[in-house]
């Protein structure tokens, strides 16, 4: 296949930033999209050209970090997948490709498809977890725990905190991904204790971070890899206004 | 490659006595920190995965000041989210004769009897405290219907002991440690620094004091000081180029450690895992595994015939070879991964593998779709079928699955005593990157519990025993000065080389060159053969390889580039060990050792040691043996048929 590229390229965080044009040939329909990009890097080092900066490692689907706007798509149009799992099968020989990064105020732009990330962290610094020293934990048959309630635990916790989900919503709201854990924690017994402060310090900090309001609009959870489903947001809400009560 | 052979190492700190009293004892005797000295102490802990980041954390919950360093843009990537299968623990929760000491037990045997009784115990041990932990930081494990934690069977034990969260354990339990880091980076007891490398270790007055990083955005090279470091950096299984690991795994930092003066344990022992999608083309950069459980339903086999070449459902079952059916009939397709794993390569050499290039064997669900039918096939592995699919483009409901062994994971690592302190006082090494618990193998579903358990609490104790001694004062500046200069001499040579090949070609030769002569099985003629071509790529690395830009800022092919050059050195020592160890054991097949039918066979009169390597500042690396010493297992061959 031989196919345009057209490719977001950016010298750090000062660069104004443009498009590129590469033109790549001789790719294999079974090349995942980061291997394609491997391709052209190989052939940019060889000729001079500075290669173009991407994250990725795991290229399994489970790590998150990779992450790109393809086609005006987050992850590309490929429901339910990370950028590592598509596959140039299901590009068009000849066809061309627009490849830009996650584009919003809170993460800016590291070089070219790299961005920061970090307030991610923070979000979950500010009450994503259960404080339980190591050591100081009871026997885990201690608290049973209903099976549906595991179960939809574990559907928000399959979030890899990669950003699509930001990326794609026209306010850059950040809800998905901490509505994931407010609900994974919050279906738990052992996440009681801190429900109501973990809802509002998590809320506060997405909206110190710079993330738009939710307005329901769905595009998050239709380019979410895993799928997480926007009722997680729902329960962030119900959570927060009982909490700020 | 020569080599010399140096002291025995004798003691490596286990107390005596009755193995299930030894870590009772050990705790009792290490000296205790005073908390408000605590405050006073500095540790560093290098990466983030199930051993780091649980570390890391716990060290901040026990008022240590840490300092924390990944290369990933977040804690949370770290690769051991990529584990699907479960963790083991002798919980006997079903009741089904579970026990410490059958855990021990069973990796003591699965490792091939070249694991520690005492370490392996303990980890039998801890295992228990793990779920605990797990479960009250909010891991959504698997649970019945009544509420309490489910657990299934794997990797041969005939006990059910393994916890799962469907088929992200790895990421479930990661993000539990994460979580807890995180917590400790809001508390201020932990600073973070992501998408930083760890390019070498300060040593000053024969203690580890501290390590020389690279912040990979601004390309600044860093110093960071401390009273002790740790190394939770993982294995080294890309030195392969293609395996399951994620690509920025590497060996840079347990390298560097042991240029510094740490010794290398059983760097050649390296897991192959039986059930990866095969190879497909040269521009493939990682393989992805299909989790082992297929194989409970899932039949193996090839044409009886080399070289046919029609298509499977056009193979009647006359010319069809089952052949782990055939060969082990009592264990039939779940014989454990080293001799699925081998019994794969066997008919691939034999001309009788399928799919492109002739390297694959079919995992064939016909059989169980009949059986159970479609629905209920697609229940239990329907998002391994749909992976599966996305990544080979075909469908496993009407077509068998091809697979290939790929290296998983590495059994080798920094040697380490038993409080998990390298051959440099002051240096501890958790996890994959040590060297110790799992033997010359590894079982399913320990790796989680080998990182977890060195994390949340073997090291949190025994480093405190090593802290009471400190602080340990003023660091040397001309310490710091050689060991900063080591580092840019490096990145300022592989920048000035300007050559005519990237970093990634000359990685991916190496690799295969190991796959070949240090892969599923190795000769003695093999293993001389990537001996004499290892020093001669690496010379034209070092001569030829083309690394564009420059030290400053985001630069991903000079951190590539500096990584390629270390795996270098040590696959040369990983095919000098391998050359040594003239016995079969675990994933380390020699051919030259085997049984009239074609089995491993171990030599246990000769090589029952641990073989930890010195690095020889003469360029002649030094052999120094630990004996092993089997109290509580028999010793006795391993067989599936």
């Amino acid at each position: 296949m031989n196919l345009t590229l057209k490719v977001w390229r950016q010298n750090g965080p000062g660069d104004a930033g443009r498009m590129v044009t590469y033109q790549v040939t001789d790719v294999s329909p079974d090349m995942s999209f980061l291997e394609m990009l491997d391709v052209l890097n190989e052939r940019l080092i060889l000729e001079g050209d500075d290669p173009v900066a991407f994250d990725h490692d795991c290229r399994e689907g489970i790590c998150g970090m990779c992450g790109m706007v393809i086609n005006g798509v987050a992850h590309g149009e490929q429901r339910a997948t990370t950028t590592c799992q598509l596959h140039m099968r299901h590009f068009e020989d000849g066809a061309t490709v627009t490849i830009e990064p996650w584009r919003a105020a809170p993460f800016p732009v590291i070089k070219d498809l790299v961005v920061d990330r970090g307030s991610f962290d923070r979000i979950i610094q500010a009450g994503g977890f259960v404080s339980v020293p190591a050591g100081s934990a009871p026997d885990a048959h201690s608290v049973p725990v209903k099976k549906e309630n595991a179960d939809a635990a574990f559907d928000a916790a399959t979030c890899i905190g990669c950003g699509a989900c930001v990326a794609a919503c026209p306010n850059g709201s950040a809800s998905l991904f901490t509505g994931a854990k407010i609900t994974h924690l919050g279906l738990l017994p052992q996440g009681q204790p801190e429900r109501d402060s973990r809802a509002l310090a998590m809320v506060e900090q997405m909206d110190l971070e710079g993330f738009g309001g939710c307005t329901n609009t769905g595009e998050c959870t239709a380019v979410c890899p895993k799928g997480i489903s926007l009722d997680v947001i729902a329960q962030m809400n119900r959570d927060y206004l009982k909490a700020a009560k | 490659m020569n080599y010399t052979t140096g002291e025995p190492i004798r003691d490596t700190k286990a107390p005596a006595g009755p193995i299930e009293d030894r870590w009772d004892t050990r705790r009792f005797s290490a000296k205790l920190v005073n908390p408000a000295n605590k405050r006073k102490l500095t540790v560093i802990v290098v990466g983030t995965g199930l051993a780091g980041g649980s570390a890391a954390a716990t060290l901040g919950e026990l008022g240590y000041k840490v300092k924390s360093f990944c290369y990933q843009d977040s804690p949370r990537r770290a690769h051991s989210i990529a584990a699907q299968g479960g963790i083991n623990a002798a919980k006997n929760y079903r009741g089904d004769g579970d026990s410490i000491h059958r855990l021990f037990y069973d990796t003591v045997k699965g490792g091939d009897f070249r694991a520690r009784e005492s370490n392996v115990y303990r980890l039998a041990q801890v295992s228990v405290n793990i779920i605990d932990q797990a479960v009250a930081q909010g891991v959504p494990f698997a649970r019945e219907y009544g509420g309490l934690l489910d657990t299934r069977s794997f990797g041969g034990a005939q006990v059910s002991r393994t916890f799962y969260a469907r088929g992200q354990t790895g990421q479930q339990l990661l993000l539990g440690a994460y979580q807890a880091l995180e917590r400790q980076i809001a508390a201020g007891t932990v600073e973070m620094h992501t998408r930083h490398e760890m390019l070498d270790l300060v040593i000053s007055g024969g203690r580890a004091r501290g390590v020389i990083v690279r912040d990979l955005v601004t390309g600044e090279i860093e110093t960071h000081l401390a009273d002790a470091v740790v190394l939770a950096t993982g294995g080294y299984g890309n030195v392969f180029f293609l395996s399951t690991n994620a690509k920025g795994c590497n060996t840079t930092a347990i390298w560097r450690a042991h240029r510094r003066g740490a010794y290398f344990g059983n760097p050649c022992y390296t897991q192959i895992h039986p059930t990866c999608i095969p190879v497909s083309g040269e521009y493939q950069s990682k393989l992805t595994l299909m989790s082992e459980s297929l194989r409970n339903d899932g039949r193996v086999w090839v044409p009886v015939t080399a070289g046919d070449s029609r298509a499977p459902g056009d193979i009647p079952e006359s010319d069809r070879d089952y052949y782990l059916e055939r060969i082990y009939p009592a264990f039939g397709n779940l014989v454990p991964r080293d001799i699925a794993s081998r019994a794969a390569k066997n008919v691939c050499d034999e001309g009788r593998g399928v799919g492109p290039g002739g390297l694959g064997v079919y995992l064939d669900f016909a059989d169980a779709i009949a059986r159970l039918g479609r629905d209920a096939v697609e229940k239990k592995y329907g998002n391994l079928f749909e992976m599966y699919e996305r990544i080979t483009g075909e469908d496993p409901y009407t077509r068998p699955m091809r697979i290939y062994p790929a290296v998983h994971y590495t059994m080798g690592g920094l040697w380490v005593d038993y409080d998990l302190q390298s051959t440099i006082p002051g240096l501890f090494v958790i996890g994959e990157a040590n060297f110790s618990d799992h033997g010359a193998n590894r079982l399913g579903a320990s790796a989680l519990m080998q990182g977890l358990a060195d994390g949340y609490f073997v090291l949190p104790t025994t480093i405190g025993d090593y802290l009471a001694g400190g602080p340990f004062g003023e660091v040397g500046k001309a310490d710091v000065d050689e060991a900063l200069g080591q580092v840019t001499g490096k990145i300022g040579r592989l920048l000035s080389v300007g050559g005519t090949r990237t970093a990634d070609s000359f990685h991916r030769e190496l690799g295969k060159l190991m796959w070949d002569h240090c892969g599923m099985e190795r000769t003695e003629e093999g293993l001389r053969k990537a001996l004499e071509r290892i020093p001669e790529l690496r010379e034209e690395f070092w001569n030829n390889v083309k690394v564009p830009g420059d030290e400053e800022g985001l630069n991903q092919a000079l951190e590539r580039a500096g990584r390629v050059a270390d795996f270098f050195d040590l696959a040369e020592l990983m095919c000098l060990d391998a050359l040594h160890r003239t016995e079969s054991c675990g994933g380390h097949f020699r051919a030259e050792s085997q049984t009239e039918d074609g089995e491993a066979l171990r030599d246990d009169d000769g090589f029952a040691y641990v073989a930890a390597w010195e690095y020889g500042q003469d360029g002649t690396p030094v052999l120094h043996k630990e004996e092993l010493d089997y109290e509580y297992v028999k010793m006795t061959q391993r067989s599936y048929k």
